[in-house]
């Protein structure tokens, strides 16, 4: 797409975007990938802490334990954002601190308390999801095209 | 050793997202949604479910977990109800995450005041 879009400049423009292109800050993938590593590490490490808390506790099992896991860290994660601790490390990790669950915790109650100055029906209800809606829908709609797929070959493909 | 793996796990899942963010150039919404689908799809052929035995919290507290159990759910009731199950069941296991976040949210936005 980007390809196309190139195609259709004037040539000027086109020699711009090369020496833009050249002279654009390169991004230190590698270090921003070990950045992710760890913060992303350290918080599956303290879900695991949660996680074996509630089996010896509360008798959950290694599969089921996931959702008391994914709900308390959301608690945690309202806490630091409201304090404004998850958005330095946020900055700090990039994808470290939004790919766990925290990150989609993040994204919603942060869009919560940004807008309840517009009011809570149409500032907190409307605009909560706006952020972690893609989530939500893409993961139903694949979820729904897989467990279709698969139920029509467990029942009809004798699989 | 568990707490080591689900270190281990849970970061390399946080570095493939990092590397979507950089050097594909994804915003944060792409590259969740394609986590969660590949979840769901991990799922589909089986696979998540060994990866939460070996990983614990590593393969649960990321994204990814999220379209797992949404498969989950979906076919734990359309092995009940056939068909109809796939629908009715989506939400079943995943009904944590999604109303943490709604409650907390909510919660949140009632307590503490937007900075800046």
């Amino acid at each position: 797409m980007a390809d196309k879009k190139k195609k259709n400049l004037p040539p000027d423009a086109q020699e711009y975007q090369a020496f833009q292109k050249q002279r654009e800050v390169k991004r230190p993938i590698f270090k921003n990938c070990i950045k992710a590593f760890l913060v992303g590490g350290f918080i599956c490490f303290i879900g695991q802490i949660i996680s074996t808390f509630y089996i010896h506790f509360f008798n959950f099992t290694e599969q089921t334990v996931g959702n008391p896991t994914v709900a308390t860290l959301i608690f945690i994660t309202m806490l630091l954002t409201g304090f404004g601790v998850y958005d330095r490390i946020g900055q700090f990790s990039g994808a470290g601190s939004a790919v766990p669950v925290t990150g989609f915790g993040n994204a919603v109650i942060s869009s919560a308390i940004e807008h309840r100055t517009e009011g809570f029906v149409l500032g907190v209800g409307s605009n909560m999801l706006k952020l972690a809606g893609p989530v939500i829908v893409y993961g139903v709609f694949s979820a729904f095209v897989i467990a279709l797929i698969k139920t029509i070959l467990i029942k009809w493909g004798g699989l | 050793m568990i707490f080591f793996w689900a270190f281990v796990v849970g970061g390399i899942i946080c570095v493939f997202g990092q590397i979507m963010f950089d050097i594909f150039k994804l915003s944060p919404a792409h590259t969740l949604s394609i986590l969660v689908v590949s979840g769901a799809i991990l799922d589909g052929f089986g696979l998540y479910e060994p990866l939460i035995d070996f990983a614990g919290a590593g393969a649960t507290v990321p994204i990814t977990s999220f379209g797992n159990s949404l498969v989950h759910g979906a076919m734990a009731e359309a092995e009940k109800h056939g068909l109809v199950g796939v629908v009715t069941g989506m939400f079943e296991v995943t009904s944590a995450g999604i109303s943490a976040a709604i409650i907390f949210g909510v919660i949140g936005a009632l307590i503490f005041k937007p900075k800046g």
